[in-house]
C-alpha cells in the first residue's frame, strides 16, 4: 500500500518525521518497503524567472535564455523549448541537480559554443506529468529563487507491505489507527458528512443469497456532474499509485484506499429492475471493467439486474453499468461478501483486483453505513446532485469475539513483561474492549483475532518488540548429546568419503524433463509429474540421480571442460503402495571426460572405464560400513547402462546395494552427451545399518606366524567369471585361505579357442604352528579340485 | 718360499690397482682365497715347530689382515663408486610434473548443514527430515493455512495431478514447516528438531530458484517465550558467523502457523562490495536485511499436531540455507548452486576434511 504524508495526516494528528513515523511502522508490523521523498529528488531545481530571449547564434531551434533565480546574478541558459520566452516563470535545474526522469547529472556546459549554466525543465523531466512539448510554465506570481520543491508542495510517499491478516489496514485511516496506538499522533475521528436524504431509494435492493452477501446497502444519487477530480483527490490518488479517472470512480477508489473499503458506483441509466445479489448461473458471462470478458459459474456470486450481471461481486464491476462522463444518477453499493467465496472465485477467474484482495481478507463489517455515507457526502459536495435514503438488503455479521484474557499471558508467551495498565491502553487504542473481568471484545474488522495469542501479539507489536530480552534456552546438563541418526551419520560419512575420493558433490534440481525421467524410470514406475511445471524441463520428480548429473556433464562438456567427475547425495521420489511419495536417498555417480589426461608419463588420455565406477562403488560402500566381501556382483544394472560392462552389488541375490558401470550409448545419445561415461549409484536405504552398538571391537591379535603365498593359473572357459573362480578358489579352505587375489587374466596365443587363463594368487595363513609340505599339498589339492567343478583345468 | 713382505707389497699393489669388483675378487683369490698364497702360508704354520712358529708367525699374519683390510677398504671404494656412478646415471628432471590426484569438494549447501546441525546440536536440536512430496494437509491445513487462506496462494505451490487416498491434494512442500506437524506427530513434546531440506516454489528470476533450501526450527516445551526465540536465533548466527557482534531485529509479522509472528533481521554493513553479517542495523554504514521468519507456534497448529495448547507452547522458525550460506561464503548467484560446475564446485567447495567441530569453530575460512 502507497500514500502520500499529506494523506496520512488527514487522519493523524501528528508531529512526527518521516523517519519516525517510517521506524513506527516497521516496529508495529507495516513493514516498509519504500519511502519517496520527491523534495530529495527535486534537490537543485529552482523557481527561475526568464528575463531575455534570444535566437541562438549557430542553432535555429534554440534559444539563450538569462533567467533570474533570485540572487540578482542572472544566469545564461540555452534552451530548446519552444514556450521559452522572456517574462515567464518556470523551473531551472541548477549544475549538479539530477534529472529525475533520466538520472543525468546536469553540469555547466557549452552548447553549440554557446555557454550555458543548467537546463529549464518539462514536467516529463521532473516525472511531475507527461508533457514534453515545452517547459513548466509556473504562474506569475510563483516565487523566484525558491526551491520547487518547496512551492510544488512535496509529500512525501511512503509504501507499506500490509500482511495478509491485517485487511483493516489496507486503508490509510487504518494505518493511522495503529500509528496512534504506537504514541505516534492522536487519530482524528471520521467527520459525519453533512448531506440531506430525501426520500426512499427508488431501486430494489436485493440479496438473494445471504451466505455469499449477507449485506447489501444501497443508495441513489440523481442529478450529479461528472468530471475530473480536483487537485487534492488527485495528488491523493497518485500518491497510491491509482490514475485518477473521473471524480465519481475516483471517489470510490478514495473510500477504498482511505479506508479500506470498496464499492461501487453504477450509472442508474443504465440499470433496469431490482438490482440483486446473487449466484453466478453456470456459463454466464460479463464484459468487465478490464475489457475482459469472463464466464461464470454457480459457485461465484454477481450483481445483477433484469438485463443480466453488472458485477463479479467484490472483484471487479462490469464494463456495461459503470459511470461515465455523462452520467447523472448513481446507484451506489456497498455490500459485505464471504471472504472466502470471493477468494475462490479470485482464483478460479484468475482475476485480482483491489477490491478483492480487501473482500476476500475481511472488510470491516461494521462500516458499512458510515462508508456510505461518507461516499455519499463527498459525491454530494464534490458532484453535487441529490441522494435518497439507504436501502438495506440483509445484514453483516455483527457477533464481536469475546476472548479471556490473562494479562500475565503476555510474559508468559510474549517473553515481556507489560503493565496491565499499558495492555488496555493498547487494546482499546486498537479499538478493543477491554473489561473489568478480564474480558476482550475484538472490534468486527480485526478477522485475524482469534484467541488470547493474537492479543499478546497486539500489545507485544506496539509495546515493541525490541522491549523483548533473549532467554536461553534451557540446557540439558553436560555435553550436548548426540542427535544425528544412522541415516544421517551415513550420508554426512559419505558425502565426505566421495570428495575425498575426488568428486566434486553437486545438487541439481530434483525435477527433470519427462523425457529424462522416463528414460530412466525402467517402465516398472510412472514417475511423479508436476500440473504446473515451470517449465518442460523441469516437470517430472527424478526416479534416478543419474540424468541429473549426466546434464551438468553435458553442460561442463560444452563449456569445453575436461572431466566431470560429480557426485550428488539426494532423493528419488518414487510411489509408494499407498500412492504416496516414497523418496528413497540415493548417491549418485557421474564420470566423464578424461580420467588422466595426456602425461609425458602416462602417455594417452584415458577415459574412466566401468572399474572406476566399481571401484568407487566398493570404495564408498564400505565407508558407508556395507559388509562388501559379502557382495556379489551381478547383472542387471538397467537399460541405462552398457549392458555388457555394468553390474549390481548386491548382498543376497534380492537386496541391491548399488549399480555402476558405463552408460549406455543409446542413453549417452538420448542425453546428447560424449562418452564414454561411468556412472555408479548407491542405494543409500538398502545398505544394512552397522551391527554392533558397542565402542570395543571384537579382540584381535596379528597371527604371530607369517602367511605363504602360492600361485595358480587356471585354464577356463572364456565365458567363467573371475569372481566365480574367486570364490570358488576361496572356498576351497575356509580357515587357511584369507585371500584370493587374481593377478593375471589371459587369452589368445597358447590359450585354446574359447578359453582364458586366470591366475590367481592365494594367501594362507597358518594358525597355531606352520604349514607342513602335506599341509600345503593338500590345500593346493583342495583348491584346484574345486576350480576343476567350474571347468577349470590348472595349467603346467 | 717367496719374500713374504715383497709378496704382500705387490699384492697390496695389486689391489689397489684393481679396478673392478672382479678385479678385486681375482685378488681375493689369489691371497686370501683357498689356493690364495697368504692361506697356503698359513697352513704351512701347522707343520712347523713351535720356534719356528714363532719365527714365522707373525710376517704371515700381519700380510692376511694388511690384504684383508685392504680388500674391503677397496672393495667399499669401489661400491660406493658404483652406487654414484649408478645414482648419477639414474638422475631424473624433477621439474615433471607429478601424476595429480584429483581433488574433490563437499557442495556449500551440504556443508551449511552440517555446521548447522553442529550447532544446533549442542543447543540439544536434532536434525528432523519429511517428504518433500507432501500433501496439503501437512503442508497448509495442519499449519493453519486452510483452503480459502489467502496465503495459500502466496506460496506458489506446485501441485501434481494425484490425490492421496483421503482426497488431499499432492504438491511440493512450499517450505520444511510440514516436518514440524510430522515431528510432533511421531515424537510428541517437549521436542527440540531443525529440518532442514529441499523445498519447491513456482518462481524462477536472477535471485530465485524454483528448487532451494530451508531449514525449519522447533523447540515446544512448557514454558518456551519469545525471549527464548530470540537467544536461540542470536545464539546461532553468532555461532555460525563467528562473530560476538551480531545484532538482531525482530519486526511483527504474519505467519499463518504462528502467533505472534516475528521476522527477523540482521544488521549488516557493505564491505567491498559484499554485505558482511554484524553490527547494529541503524548504525552509520550499516543497514537491516530480512533474514527469515519465525514466531510462536500457533494453538491451531499444536492442535493439529496433537498437542494440547493448554499445556505445551513454543517457537518455530525458518531460514533460507541458500541465503545464509552466501551471505558467509560470498557466492552471489543462488542459480550456480544448482549447476554442478566443477569450476565453480572446486572455488566455492568445501574440502572433505573442513567436517565443523564445535571445538575448531563449525566455519571454514577460505
Amino acid at each position: 500500500m502507497k500514500f502520500s504524508l499529506t494523506w496520512l495526516k488527514d487522519y493523524l494528528e501528528t508531529t512526527a518525521s518521516v523517519a519516525e513515523i517510517c521506524d513506527g511502522l516497521n516496529a508495529i508490523g507495516l513493514e516498509v518497503e519504500g519511502v519517496e521523498d520527491p523534495a530529495e529528488k527535486l534537490a537543485g531545481f529552482r523557481i527561475a524567472h526568464v528575463l531575455t530571449a534570444a535566437r541562438h547564434p549557430d542553432a535555429d531551434k534554440l534559444q539563450v535564455l538569462t533567467v533570474d533565480t533570485g540572487d540578482g546574478n542572472p544566469l545564461q541558459v540555452v534552451c530548446g523549448a519552444p514556450n521559452a520566452r522572456a517574462g515567464m516563470k518556470g523551473v531551472l535545474g541548477l549544475p549538479g541537480a539530477v534529472v529525475p526522469a533520466n538520472g543525468m547529472v546536469l553540469k555547466k556546459s557549452a552548447i553549440r559554443g554557446v555557454e550555458s549554466n543548467g537546463m529549464m525543465c518539462s514536467t516529463r523531466e521532473l516525472e511531475l506529468g507527461d508533457d514534453h512539448d515545452g517547459i513548466i510554465e509556473l504562474p506569475a506570481d510563483a516565487p523566484v529563487g525558491v526551491s520547487f520543491a518547496d512551492y510544488h508542495g512535496a509529500d512525501p510517499v511512503i509504501e507499506v507491505a500490509v500482511t495478509p491478516n491485517r485487511p483493516d489496514c489496507m486503508g490509510v485511516y487504518g494505518i493511522a489507527r495503529d500509528l496512534a496506538a504506537k504514541g505516534l499522533g492522536t487519530l482524528k475521528p471520521i467527520a459525519k458528512p453533512a448531506f440531506t436524504a430525501a426520500g426512499a431509494c427508488p431501486v430494489e435492493i436485493r440479496t438473494d443469497d445471504a451466505e455469499g452477501c449477507p449485506a447489501f446497502y444501497g443508495r441513489v444519487v440523481t442529478g450529479v456532474t461528472n468530471g475530473p477530480s480536483p487537485e487534492w483527490l488527485q495528488a491523493r490518488l497518485k500518491s497510491a499509485g491509482q490514475r485518477p479517472i473521473s471524480l465519481l470512480v475516483d471517489l470510490t477508489n478514495y473510500l477504498m484506499l482511505g479506508f479500506g473499503r470498496p464499492a461501487h458506483a453504477y450509472d442508474l441509466a443504465k440499470l433496469s429492475g431490482a438490482v440483486v445479489a446473487r449466484r453466478a448461473k453456470d456459463g454466464e458471462e460479463v464484459l468487465a471493467l478490464n475489457e475482459k470478458t469472463y464466464t461464470l459459474d454457480a459457485e461465484m456470486m454477481v450483481i445483477a439486474d433484469d438485463n443480466g450481471v453488472h458485477d463479479i461481486a467484490g472483484i471487479m464491476g462490469g464494463e456495461h453499468s459503470g459511470v461515465s462522463e455523462t452520467t447523472t444518477d448513481v446507484l451506489l453499493e456497498i455490500a459485505y461478501f464471504d471472504p472466502a467465496r470471493i477468494g475462490a472465485t479470485g482464483r478460479k477467474l484468475g482475476l485480482s483486483s483491489d477490491a478483492r484482495t480487501r473482500f476476500e481478507r475481511g472488510v470491516d463489517p461494521e462500516f458499512l453505513d458510515q462508508g456510505l455515507d461518507l461516499l455519499t457526502g463527498l459525491i454530494v459536495e464534490l458532484a453535487g446532485g441529490t441522494p435518497s435514503e439507504v436501502v438495506r438488503a440483509g445484514s453483516p455479521p455483527s457477533t464481536a469475539k469475546v476472548i479471556t484474557f490473562d494479562p500475565g499471558l503476555t510474559t508468559r508467551l510474549g517473553g515481556v513483561g507489560v503493565p496491565e495498565a499499558e495492555q488496555k491502553r493498547i487494546l482499546e487504542s486498537l479499538g478493543f474492549n477491554v473489561s473489568s473481568d478480564g474480558q476482550v471484545t475484538s472490534p468486527l474488522r480485526r478477522h485475524d483475532i482469534e484467541g488470547p495469542a493474537d492479543l499478546v501479539e497486539e500489545v507485544v507489536r506496539i509495546h515493541g518488540l525490541d522491549k523483548v530480552a533473549s532467554v536461553a534456552l534451557p540446557r540439558t546438563e553436560g555435553v550436548a548429546r548426540p542427535t544425528a541418526t544412522p541415516q544421517q551419520k551415513l550420508e554426512r560419512g559419505l558425502r565426505r568419503a566421495a570428495a575425498a575420493s575426488g568428486l566434486n558433490e553437486a545438487i541439481t534440481w530434483s525435477f527433470l524433463p519427462e523425457w529424462a525421467a522416463d528414460h530412466f524410470a525402467n517402465g516398472n514406475d510412472r514417475p511423479w509429474v508436476l500440473a504446473n511445471p515451470i517449465s518442460e524441463d523441469m516437470k517430472a520428480m527424478r526416479p534416478s540421480l543419474l540424468p541429473g548429473l549426466l546434464m551438468a556433464a553435458k553442460r561442463n562438456a560444452d563449456r569445453g571442460a575436461a572431466a566431470s567427475r560429480l557426485f550428488e547425495i539426494g532423493r528419488r521420489y518414487f510411489r509408494a503402495a499407498d500412492g504416496l511419495s516414497d523418496e528413497k536417498p540415493t548417491l549418485g555417480i557421474v564420470l566423464a571426460g578424461e580420467k588422466t589426461p595426456r602425461g609425458w608419463q602416462s602417455g594417452k588420455t584415458k577415459p574412466f572405464d566401468a572399474y572406476d565406477a566399481k571401484a568407487l562403488a566398493l570404495q564408498l560402500l564400505e565407508a558407508a560400513g556395507a559388509p562388501v566381501a559379502n557382495l556379489m556382483v551381478m547383472g542387471e544394472a538397467g537399460p541405462q547402462f552398457h549392458p555388457g560392462q555394468s553390474a549390481t552389488l548386491r548382498l543376497g541375490p534380492k537386496t541391491v546395494l548399488a549399480r555402476f558401470g558405463m552408460v549406455h550409448p543409446a542413453t549417452l545419445k538420448t542425453f546428447d552427451v560424449d562418452g564414454p561415461i561411468a556412472a555408479v549409484e548407491l542405494f543409500l536405504d538398502a545398505i544394512p545399518a552397522k551391527k554392533g552398538a558397542a565402542f570395543a571391537r571384537p579382540g584381535f591379535t596379528p597371527p604371530a606366524l607369517q602367511a605363504v603365498t602360492r600361485d595358480f593359473a587356471f585354464l577356463v572357459p572364456a565365458t567363467l567369471a573371475a569372481g566365480d573362480l574367486v570364490r570358488a578358489v576361496q572356498g576351497a579352505d575356509k580357515a587357511a585361505i584369507t585371500g584370493v587375489r587374481v593377478f593375471d587374466v589371459f587369452a589368445g596365443q597358447g590359450v585354446p579357442e574359447g578359453h582364458k587363463s586366470v591366475a590367481v594368487e592365494v594367501t594362507l595363513q597358518p594358525g597355531e604352528t606352520s604349514f607342513k609340505d602335506a599341509d600345503l599339498k593338500a590345500i593346493a589339492e583342495r583348491v584346484v579340485a574345486a576350480a576343476t567343478k567350474l571347468g577349470a583345468e590348472l595349467r603346467g | 718360499m717367496t719374500d713374504i713382505p715383497s709378496q704382500t707389497e705387490a699384492a697390496l699393489a695389486a689391489i689397489a690397482a684393481s679396478a673392478t669388483l672382479d678385479a678385486l675378487e681375482a685378488q681375493r683369490l689369489e691371497t686370501l682365497g683357498k689356493k690364495g698364497w697368504v692361506s697356503l702360508a698359513l697352513k704351512t704354520l701347522g707343520g712347523m715347530n713351535p720356534e719356528e712358529r714363532t719365527a714365522a708367525a707373525p710376517a704371515i699374519q700381519s700380510a692376511r689382515a694388511a690384504i684383508a683390510e685392504a680388500l674391503d677398504a677397496k672393495k667399499a671404494a669401489l661400491e660406493a663408486a658404483a652406487l654414484e656412478e649408478q645414482l648419477a646415471r639414474e638422475t631424473i628432471d624433477l621439474t615433471l610434473p607429478a601424476q595429480a590426484a584429483p581433488k574433490g569438494s563437499v557442495h556449500p549447501v551440504s556443508q551449511v548443514m552440517d555446521e548447522l546441525a553442529e550447532i544446533f546440536a549442542d543447543l540439544g536440536f536434532a536434525v528432523a527430515t519429511g517428504p518433500e512430496i507432501e500433501d496439503d494437509w501437512h503442508n497448509f491445513t495442519a499449519l493453519n493455512m486452510d483452503e480459502t487462506h489467502p496465503a495459500r496462494a502466496m506460496h506458489d505451490t506446485f501441485y501434481f495431478p494425484d490425490k492421496t487416498a483421503e482426497g488431499k491434494d499432492v504438491l511440493l512442500r512450499t517450505h520444511t514447516s510440514p516436518v514440524q506437524i510430522r515431528s510432533m506427530l511421531d515424537q510428541g513434546a517437549p521436542i527440540r528438531i531443525i529440518a532442514p531440506g529441499r523445498v519447491y516454489r513456482s518462481d524462477s528470476d536472477a535471485t530465485h530458484t524454483p528448487m532451494f533450501h530451508q531449514v525449519e526450527g522447533l523447540v515446544i516445551d512448557k514454558d518456551i517465550h519469545l525471549g527464548h526465540l530470540k537467544w536461540t536465533l542470536e545464539t546461532f548466527f553468532k555461532a555460525f558467523f563467528e562473530r560476538e557482534d551480531i545484532v538482531l531485529r525482530l519486526r511483527p509479522s504474519y505467519f499463518p502457523f504462528t502467533e505472534p509472528s516475528v521476522e527477523v533481521d540482521v544488521g549488516y554493513s557493505n564491505e567491498g562490495g559484499r554485505r558482511v553479517v554484524g553490527g547494529h542495523g541503524d548504525a552509520p554504514g550499516h543497514a537491516w536485511m530480512e533474514i527469515g521468519g519465525s514466531g510462536m507456534v500457533n494453538a491451531r497448529v499444536l492442535e493439529f499436531a496433537g498437542l494440547d495448547p493448554a499445556e505445551w507452547q513454543g517457537f518455530a522458525f525458518g531460514l533460507g540455507i541458500d541465503r545464509i550460506a552466501m551471505l558467509k561464503y560470498g557466492m552471489n548467484d543462488l542459480r550456480a548452486f544448482f549447476d554442478g560446475d566443477p569450476r565453480w564446485l572446486a572455488h566455492y567447495g568445501f574440502s572433505p576434511f573442513d567436517q565443523p567441530t564445535l571445538s575448531a569453530g563449525v566455519g571454514a575460512r577460505a
